[in-house]
C-alpha cells in the first residue's frame, strides 16, 4: 500500500485569479520581502480581497529557512487565525509556510520533530495554497519540507503527507522575470527531482511518466529560458510546468543521494539548493551504476529521453554527459572547486558533511548506498571532476 | 540455524548481530534510545510479545524479551501485528512506508528519528540477516 498525492493544480496564465473563488474569513499570505518589492505579493493579495478574504501578510521568509523562523512564522499565524494559509514564493517560502502550518496546528511540535508518521490534523484551522515564483522545487505539490539547523549546521529533509497544498497555483506569469541564475539553479532542481524520482527504490507506476515528461521538457526547454528570459514564453512557461511535473513525480517517489548530499552542502558552504544537487547528480548517478547489476533504471530513463545506450552502464555515461552538457550550457559549475569551495574547506569540513549525508532522509532512497569512505570519495569526486564509471 | 520470532533468543541473536555490523556502528553512532518491539498476535502467535533493545551509540548494551512492560520505560515503542513485522523482516514492506501507511505504529522522539534515519535503516537490515520462523 502506499499513496500518490497531489492537489488541486491551477494552471496557465492569469491562473492567480483562482484566488478571487477561495472562501473563508482571513488569509495569512506567506512570502519574503523581495517579492512584496516586486508587486507580486500585492496581487496576490487583491485577488484574496475580492474573494471577501481579509489578508494579513507576513514577509519576512528568508532563504534557507531555519527552525527560528519557522517559530516565528506560527506565532505570527496563532496571532491572526487565519484560514487560508497562502505562500507565494520559492521553496524557502513554501517549505517554511508549511511548517509555520503544522507548528500553528501543533505549537506543542518541535520543528525538528516534524515527520510523515503522526498525524497532526492540520485542516482543524486552516488551509493552505501555495504559489510557486520560481520554476524548480516542486513544493507546490510535495510533502518535504527542508528546515536549517543553524546550530548544527544541517538541513534536514522532514515532511508530513499532510502538507500537501489544497491548491497548487502554477502560473507562467509569475516567473517571467526571473534572473538568468535564478532560472539555472532551480531549473537544475527540477532536473534533478525528475531523474531521481525515476530511479529512486520508491520510483512507482503513477509517477514514472511525470518525472520522464519533466526530464524531457527540462532538457529542451531550460537553456532557452536561461537566454532567452521573458522574450521567450514558451520555454517560460513549459519549464514551469516541468517544475511542478518534476514535484509531483519526485513527490510521491521520493528523491536519492544527489539531494542527501546536496542538502549537506548547502548547509556548510550555502551553496543555492538547486546548484547543489545537480553538482552531485552526475557524481551519484556513476556511483549508483557501479552497483548490484538491476538495481538502476538509467536503460529505461535513456531509452525514453532518447540517449544512445546498450546497457545500464552506457545509459549511465551517456545520462551523464547529457546533464554535464546542460549543465555547461547554462554555465553551471560542475566541481566543487568551480563553485568556490577549496581543498582546505573541503577537507576542513569533510566528516561534517559525510555525517549529514549519510543521514539525509533522501540518502536511503538510493539504489545503492555509500558508507562513510564511499561518501568521502564522492565528495572529493565533486571537488576535483573525476567521474569513473 | 532458524531462530523462531518472537523470542527471547531472536533478539538476542539480533543484538550479536548488531554489534558485529560496522555499517550498524557507523549509522547510529549518534543513537541514543531503547525500544520496545511490540509484536501483536497472528497466525501461530496468540498473544502479544515485546522485545526490548537498548541501542546506545552504534552498539546493542542489552536485548531480551519482556515479561513484564511496566518494568522498563523506553524512549521508543514500535508496535504492529506480526504480519506486518515479517513482511518488514522479510524485505515485503518497507519499514517507512509500514510506518507512514499506519502499519506499524511508531512512539517516541521523532526529532531523533528524522535526524538518524540511517540508523533506522541498518536495523532493519540487521533482522534481515537473522535466519527466522515465523509464527504466520
Amino acid at each position: 500500500m502506499w499513496y500518490f498525492a497531489s492537489p488541486l493544480i491551477v494552471y496557465g496564465e492569469d491562473a492567480l485569479s483562482h484566488l478571487a473563488t477561495l472562501e473563508g474569513q482571513r488569509a495569512a499570505l506567506i512570502t519574503d520581502a523581495h517579492l512584496v518589492s516586486l508587486g507580486l505579493a500585492e496581487k496576490v493579495t487583491k485577488n484574496l480581497c475580492q474573494a471577501g478574504l481579509e489578508v494579513v501578510c507576513y514577509d519576512r521568509v528568508e532563504p534557507e529557512p531555519s527552525l527560528e523562523q519557522v517559530r516565528e512564522g506560527a506565532e505570527f499565524l496563532l496571532a491572526h487565525h487565519p484560514d487560508w494559509i497562502v505562500a507565494l514564493g520559492g521553496g524557502s517560502v513554501m517549505d517554511a509556510a508549511k511548517a509555520m502550518w503544522i507548528l500553528y496546528a501543533r505549537p506543542d511540535l518541535d520543528p525538528e520533530a516534524i515527520n510523515p508518521i503522526e498525524r497532526f490534523n492540520l485542516r482543524a484551522k486552516a488551509r493552505f495554497v501555495a504559489i510557486p515564483t520560481t520554476s524548480g522545487t516542486g513544493s507546490e505539490v510535495t510533502w518535504a519540507i527542508v528546515l536549517t539547523n543553524r546550530t548544527e549546521r544541517r538541513k534536514l529533509g522532514l515532511g508530513s503527507r499532510e502538507v500537501i497544498a489544497d491548491v497548487a497555483i502554477v502560473d507562467p506569469l509569475l516567473v517571467m522575470d526571473l534572473p538568468p541564475r535564478l532560472t539555472a539553479d532551480t531549473g537544475l532542481d527540477a532536473l534533478t527531482h525528475a531523474i531521481e524520482g525515476f530511479t529512486s527504490t520508491y520510483h512507482n507506476d503513477f509517477t514514472d511518466g511525470l518525472c520522464l515528461k519533466a526530464a524531457q521538457l527540462i532538457f529542451d526547454y531550460l537553456p532557452r529560458a536561461y537566454r532567452h528570459g521573458k522574450d521567450d514564453v514558451e520555454a517560460r512557461t513549459r519549464l514551469h510546468y516541468a517544475a511542478t511535473l518534476a514535484g509531483l513525480g519526485f513527490g510521491n517517489a521520493m528523491a536519492a543521494l544527489a539531494h542527501g548530499m546536496g542538502h549537506a552542502l548547502g548547509a556548510i558552504f550555502h551553496l543555492p539548493h538547486g546548484r547543489a544537487v545537480a553538482l552531485a547528480l552526475p557524481y551519484t548517478i556513476a556511483y549508483c551504476a557501479q552497483g548490484e547489476p538491476g538495481s538502476t533504471r538509467y536503460a529505461e530513463l535513456a531509452y525514453h529521453l532518447k540517449l544512445p545506450a546498450e546497457n545500464e552502464r552506457e545509459a549511465a555515461r551517456a545520462l551523464i554527459e547529457s546533464v554535464m552538457d546542460l549543465m555547461k550550457r547554462v554555465e553551471q559549475p560542475l566541481t566543487l572547486a568551480q563553485a568556490g569551495i577549496s581543498r582546505r574547506d573541503l577537507e576542513h569540513e569533510m566528516q561534517i558533511l559525510v555525517d549529514h549525508a549519510m543521514n539525509d532522509t533522501q540518502t536511503i532512497m538510493s539504489p545503492r548506498i555509500p558508507d562513510e569512505s564511499e561518501m568521502q570519495s564522492l565528495f572529493w569526486q565533486m571537488f576535483t571532476g573525476e567521474i569513473s564509471l | 540455524m532458524s531462530i523462531p520470532f518472537p523470542s527471547d533468543a531472536w533478539i538476542k541473536a539480533m543484538m550479536e548481530d548488531l554489534n558485529q555490523s560496522q555499517a550498524y556502528a557507523e549509522a547510529a553512532k549518534n543513537w541514543e534510545g531503547d525500544f520496545y518491539f511490540i509484536i501483536e498476535p497472528g497466525g501461530n502467535l496468540d498473544r502479544t510479545v515485546i522485545l526490548y533493545m537498548d541501542l546506545w551509540h552504534g552498539k546493542c548494551r542489552e536485548a531480551f524479551e519482556v515479561t513484564d512492560p511496566e518494568a522498563r520505560k523506553p524512549a521508543f515503542r514500535l508496535s504492529g501485528p506480526v504480519q506486518t513485522w515479517k513482511k518488514v523482516m522479510t524485505r515485503q514492506l518497507d519499514p517507512m512506508q509500514a510506518m507512514m501507511t499506519g502499519q506499524l505504529r511508531l512512539q517516541g522522539n521523532m526529532a531523533m528519528v528524522m535526524k538518524n534515519v540511517r540508523a533506522a535503516k541498518e536495523l532493519v537490515e540487521s533482522c534481515t540477516r537473522i535466519p527466522t520462523i515465523f509464527p504466520v
